[in-house]
């Protein structure tokens, strides 16, 4: 398919509870490249195979969590069109200059009901992969650097009031609604995965009473391999794993979710079904959450269903 | 075999040896005891939340969200950022949210 409007994601902010511990780990153990710190003193990451600056933003915080969440659009045109519909459909936006984010233009923000977040951009500069151009290797030294994703994957966040982010979404930013989940009655959507793209999910949410809340930022990987080798290195650096490796019945993700040193999760996948928007999306019950959540195992894992930053 | 560390005792629950370069969550977890809710063992998601009735502990820094200064004094902390210096009596206030699935 085409793709126009919201390309992809693109970034999100992250708040730590001690910088150095966290540069450590997301330079050393999850293995992204360090692109920038600015005058406030955040630190900004890219996966090594991004092109663009960057897609990791940590902030120095009392609290752990998340600040918003970003979206590449694919013009400026695009942007303004977006901003005036969001408006359009009641919510209230407001526009950030550029360069507040090092090497981004000017970023539209909203908040969804759910409490969180939400930013479209139509500029970051493009730094590459560090590979040659033309004719270039399939992949450099810094793929072999601790866990070294590909890319920023999606984000799932957790909150009240999803079904109207659903409306959001799908009426407003062009996504379609890939798989859910219902409530005990059979026809309430309780967990929601969406796409503006082939991909399994860009974005995901949870109903969950208290707003604003994340769930895990994810990172792909290339390989179950690789997934496995993630799990070995997450262990080496004593990171404490929430589940995984396994496999999601819903998006059908090999995956590990661990946790980063001020308690933020983060996930390690690959894989997932590839989807188009004239698909009917996967429904799961209520009585299949069990295997959706963990394929082999068919277990609800306590832990991963209600720990939040 | 020679046992150290300082007597971690939970109450209504497991008593277990913590040593001092551990966190009292994690000497439970090592020696897979029950008691006190795991969760991101990085002092940011406030789900093993206790309150130390006695003895001495240092600490790392834990999330506001979730530990207020009050709290801190008065020793209501996360178990995963305390690490003992003396034997401990405790009780576990956290408590996991509610979620979709819990309320079903």
């Amino acid at each position: 398919m085409a793709m126009t409007g919201v390309l992809r994601p693109g970034h999100i902010q992250i708040r730590v509870l001690d910088m150095d511990a966290a540069v450590k780990h997301y330079r050393d153990v999850l293995g992204l490249v360090e692109t920038g710190r600015d005058d406030s003193g955040r630190v900004y990451f890219k996966a090594w195979d991004e092109r663009d600056h960057h897609c990791l933003i940590l902030r120095q915080s009392d609290r752990a969590g998340m600040d918003f969440f970003g979206f590449k659009v694919a013009s400026a045109a695009d942007l303004d069109k977006f901003e005036a519909d969001l408006q359009a459909y009641g919510l209230v936006t407001e526009r950030i200059p550029a360069g507040d984010l090092l090497e981004t233009g000017a970023r539209v923000r909203f908040e969804l009901p759910s409490g969180h977040l939400i930013e479209l951009y139509a500029y970051k500069k493009m730094l590459g992969n560090g590979l040659a151009s033309p004719n270039p290797a399939p992949w450099s030294a810094a793929a072999e650097h601790g866990i070294a994703p590909l890319r920023l994957d999606h984000c799932l966040m957790y909150g009240p009031n999803v079904n109207k982010n659903l409306e959001i979404f799908t009426q407003v930013l062009g996504f379609h609604l890939t798989e859910y989940v219902t409530l005990p009655d059979g026809v309430t959507k309780g967990a929601l995965w969406l796409a503006c793209s082939v991909k399994a999910h860009d974005v995901a949410f949870v109903e969950y009473p208290e707003p604003g809340k994340l769930h895990h930022v994810s990172y792909l990987l290339e390989s179950w391999e690789k997934v496995l080798r993630a799990g070995d290195i997450l262990s080496m650096n004593l990171v404490p794993l929430d589940i995984g490796p396994t496999r999601h019945g819903i998006t059908r993700g090999t995956t590990i979710y661990a946790w980063d040193p001020s308690g933020n999760r983060f996930e390690t996948f690959c894989g997932g079904t590839q989807n188009y928007p004239d698909w009917e999306p996967v429904h799961w019950t209520w009585e299949g959450l069990a295997q959706g959540l963990d394929y082999p195992h068919r277990k609800l894992h306590e832990t991963f269903l209600t720990v939040v930053s | 075999m020679p046992v150290s560390g300082h007597t971690i005792c939970i109450q209504g629950g497991a008593a277990y040896l913590c040593r001092e370069d551990e966190s009292v969550l994690a000497g439970m977890c090592r020696l897979d005891r029950r008691g006190i809710p795991l969760g991101c063992r990085g002092g940011g998601c406030g789900v093993c939340k206790v309150e130390v009735l006695s003895g001495q502990y240092t600490s790392l820094v834990m999330s506001r969200a979730h530990v207020s200064v009050e709290d801190e004094a008065a020793g209501r902390v996360l178990a995963c950022r305390i690490f003992p210096r003396s034997d401990l009596a405790l009780r576990v206030i956290g408590k996991l949210q509610k979620n979709i699935c819990r309320a079903a």
